[in-house]
């Protein structure tokens, strides 16, 4: 373990404490606040697996101490990925990154039991789940949670992934977002077909509930056909909360179409408020009110007591998310073959990449590049900087993150907040389960100060914590269109 | 497939107010809070207490409850979910739900089974779930299939489940840094499972479940064609020629005051509790005790799975007179605190089957 950890380890449980800056919120309207997520990743070098402090992947204990965390400093949301099959690398199991995830709903479910007010965030694609089986899983957790269930809305189209499941890959690329609605529609309507005293309030009634108020769900598009009977009720949020993450241009419209939260990739200043602006363009286009579609982009943090001792902090992350063997492997998932002759600290390859095009496998960052442009443009910024391959592969990879002193990064992201250029960030723990400390004993009690951050849950539901409308069919033609006025 | 008395398993099912169709007339909730974490926590927690060996936690794809005319509960929280939530809530209680193996798809099945496993750190078993009900593919939109196909299809579904969560060996994570490599690719196996109604490439995205394997159980009918563990018996008669058997008791039992058949009248004075192929018991505690004791001796079966009538009452009555009687006479002995489902049955952990080299299975067996 480096010093810079070290430094950590010792300050976190004192930072807070002898702070002394004068909160700036105490006059004057409430400002607008920040959340925070957190996404416990479980694949990608971004997690650091070979530090003396990290735990297990597996073991529901990271998990308990990750979210336990993350519920001590408010956070609204903890989000889990979706593995659908284990990533490969030149045509082999890809062993350098972390690997081995629980199902996220089912892992979701057991922390609902140990927790009260974060919001629970399963990510599930729409491509290789059965609709009848996804929404009442998603209901499920929301029950079992008291109204804390979100699903981040994902898809996929790939054979290689579909290789794991019935349909193999059945579906086209175009067609990824219209087979999605149909299954976000499908999911509503089941959720929906419960009317809201379906149950009887006495146990002298009649019966358990009324028959005729669960309706019988009908849908159908060219790949699904859905016919059958929601199990659950309304939850306390009425639905589960829907997120989103496609960046692409159809990918924010369907967001602004369906979706109540909207992760992006743009956390820094002039990229995230360019992003909200289009972002809020398309949710008046789709007919609903500008604010109604929160904003949460993806964002590391790297906190020191210091400033000089933050940036030698995200000097050991990154060299430890980019190991000399992860340098490499990152040049040949674009050059498409072995180049393990090839010193890491030493120049870039100067033979050309063999495929016309990247693979799947490694997933959706590396999908779908012309390899020779790549090359060309990575060699450039190498010669450019004079960087080794590691060099250049920790320069691609850490355009994200906030390095500073806590007070130094609080003031960064004051102008986030009075600007609405973003609702949250959610924050990708470089360590599990400790990469929260930090933030929460250090960052948060300085957002807290400055009236930024919440200091207490809204309420028990993540509908409530992250200040959302009712869902979309809840609402009626005018309600909406006072909302847009 | 006799066991000692020590590992007689006495499991009980905890889905809904109870099994009879009226049982939540009888409960001590309002019916708007049946389906809430409350009640879940409420009766999981009330099984571990009672020292239960396992719960288990009906399922289907369809409604419960009769499709016409029922007047009973027609909602349900997903089993496999209502199991992992009581992992955190217990430490000795065997958690298995009911899940479907027809239709839906099994690598995710896979996966959420082995995800109990790990979240209760190896006391997860799964309920193999077989019904061909045309109305269960019609909500999955897949061609209905005869009730021999549905048989095979569950086979194959734990057949690839059983390869999935033994596709990473045990010690599969290494984390080398000399090497950079976080797992070792030579203990991660594909699957490579070619079935009539699907194909399936793995390796699972979870690692091995603390057990090596989750406890399989089925139907007796069922339980060998699919390979299960334990096999559910309607009958003492029955035979089944899996490891272990457990025979399904319907239970009412007197309780303040009231006889268990007067009980059991005043309920099906509301919805008639249709009989089943299994044994309904319907008496008192002490006949239960005795019944039970008879059975810890048999040589047939190697315990029991209740089915409350209500839950409220009969849950109660057996945690509160039945289970501690038959601890006092030795003939039950309750999990301990750390104890793995397959421990409380007495059923070792298997080796890898993909393990090649001579592994360390066998020395930690």
């Amino acid at each position: 373990m480096s010093a810079a950890t070290h430094a950590t380890t010792t300050h976190a449980t004192t930072a807070h404490t002898t702070n002394t800056r004068t909160p700036t919120a105490t006059s004057g309207a409430r400002r607008r606040q920040l959340q925070f997520g957190v996404f416990f990743q479980g694949v990608n070098f971004s997690t650091i697996w070979s530090d003396a402090n990290s735990g297990s992947q597996t073991d529901f204990e990271s998990f308990r101490r990750l979210i336990q965390t993350a519920e001590r400093g408010v956070f609204s949301a903890f989000f889990l990925g979706e593995g659908l099959r284990l990533r490969e690398h030149l045509g082999r199991l890809h062993d350098l990154d972390v690997a081995g995830r629980p199902d996220a709903l089912t892992q979701l479910a057991a922390l609902a039991a140990i927790t009260e007010n974060i919001g629970l965030v399963a990510t599930q694609n729409t491509t290789y789940n059965d609709p009848i089986d996804l929404a009442h899983r998603l209901a499920s957790l929301d029950i079992l949670s008291g109204g804390r269930a979100a699903w981040n809305i994902v898809t996929t189209d790939n054979a290689w992934t579909g290789a794991n499941f019935r349909r193999g890959g059945y579906a086209d690329h175009a067609d990824r977002y219209t087979h999605a609605e149909f299954v976000v529609t499908t999911a509503k309507a089941l959720w929906d077909s419960w009317s809201e005293d379906a149950i009887s309030a006495s146990r002298d009634a009649d019966s358990w509930a009324s028959r005729d108020a669960v309706a019988e769900v009908s849908e159908r598009d060219a790949y699904f056909a859905v016919r059958g009977r929601g199990r659950l009720p309304r939850s306390a949020q009425q639905h589960p909360v829907l997120f989103q993450a496609g960046d692409s241009a159809e990918g924010r419209d369907f967001a602004a179409r369906n979706a109540e939260v909207i992760f992006s990739a743009h956390g820094v200043f002039e990229p995230a408020r360019a992003f909200a602006a289009d972002v809020r363009q398309r949710t008046l286009k789709a007919g609903r009110p500008a604010d109604d579609l929160k904003i949460f982009p993806g964002q590391e943090f790297i906190i020191g007591d210091t400033e000089a001792d933050a940036i030698e902090k995200a000097r050991w992350v990154r060299e430890s998310q980019v190991s000399p063997q992860t340098a490499i492997a990152f040049l040949e998932a674009v050059w498409g073959t072995d180049l393990s002759s090839f010193d890491p600290d030493g120049g870039l390859p100067d033979i050309q990449p063999v495929q016309d095009e990247t693979g799947e496998t490694r997933g959706a960052g590396f999908r779908g590049k012309r390899p020779r442009e790549v090359a060309d443009a990575w060699r450039a910024i190498a010669e450019e900087n004079e960087f080794s391959i590691r060099q250049l592969v920790i320069h691609l990879s850490s355009g994200r993150g906030f390095v500073g002193t806590a007070s130094a990064i609080a003031d960064q992201l004051e102008p986030f907040a009075d600007e609405l250029v973003v609702d949250g960030f959610n924050v990708t723990p470089w360590l599990i389960p400790s990469g929260l400390d930090d933030i929460v004993n250090r960052l948060v009690p300085e957002l807290q100060e400055r009236g930024i951050y919440p200091t207490e849950y809204a309420g028990p539901t993540l509908r409530e914590n992250l200040g959302l409308r009712d869902p979309l069919t809840r609402r009626d033609k005018r309600e909406l269109a006072r909302l847009r006025a | 497939m006799t066991t000692s008395t020590t590992t007689f398993a006495i499991l009980v099912e905890l889905d809904g107010a109870g099994a009879h169709p009226a049982s939540w007339r009888s409960a001590a909730h309002l019916p708007t809070e049946l389906l809430s974490a409350g009640r879940t926590a409420a009766t999981v927690r009330s099984a571990e207490r009672s020292g239960f060996t396992a719960a288990t936690f009906e399922d289907s794809p369809l409604p419960p409850g009769p499709s016409a005319g029922g007047r009973g509960v027609i909602g349900r929280i997903e089993a496999v979910q209502r199991a992992a939530f009581a992992a955190p809530l217990t430490s000795s209680l065997g958690l298995i739900p009911v899940a479907h193996a027809v239709y839906g798809e099994p690598f995710h099945l896979s996966t959420q089974l082995a995800t109990v496993d790990h979240v209760s750190a190896g006391r997860a078993g799964w309920l193999v779930g077989i019904d061909a009900d045309a109305a269960i593919a019609a909500a999955y939109g897949r061609a209905a299939v005869s009730a021999e196909r549905a048989i095979a299809d569950a086979a194959d579904t734990v057949e690839v489940s059983r390869r999935l969560w033994d596709s990473w060996e045990d010690e599969a994570v290494i984390r080398e840094r000399v090497t950079g490599r976080y797992f070792d690719r030579e203990r991660v196996h594909y699957a490579d499972f070619e079935g009539e109604s699907f194909s399936i490439s793995g390796p699972a995205i979870v690692p091995r479940p603390p057990q090596g394997q989750v406890v399989v159980f089925a139907d007796g009918l069922a339980a060998a064609r699919v390979g299960a563990d334990v096999a559910l018996l309607a009958s003492i008669d029955q035979v089944s020629t899996a490891p272990r058997a457990v025979l399904e008791l319907e239970v009412v039992l007197d309780a303040a005051g009231v006889s268990a058949a007067e009980r059991l009248a005043a309920l099906d004075g509301y919805d008639l509790w249709a009989p089943t192929q299994r044994r309904r018991f319907v008496g008192t505690s002490g006949e239960l005790v005795a019944l039970l004791a008879e059975l810890a001796t048999h040589d047939r079966v190697d315990g029991v799975r209740l089915i409350p009538a209500v839950l409220d009452v009969d849950l109660d009555e057996i945690g509160r007179a039945v289970l501690p009687e038959l601890r006092r006479r030795g003939l039950f002995r309750s999990p301990t605190p750390g104890q793995t489902l397959r421990e409380s049955l007495g059923l070792a952990r298997p080796a890898n089957r993909f393990a090649q080299t001579e592994d360390l299975e066998g020395a930690r067996a």
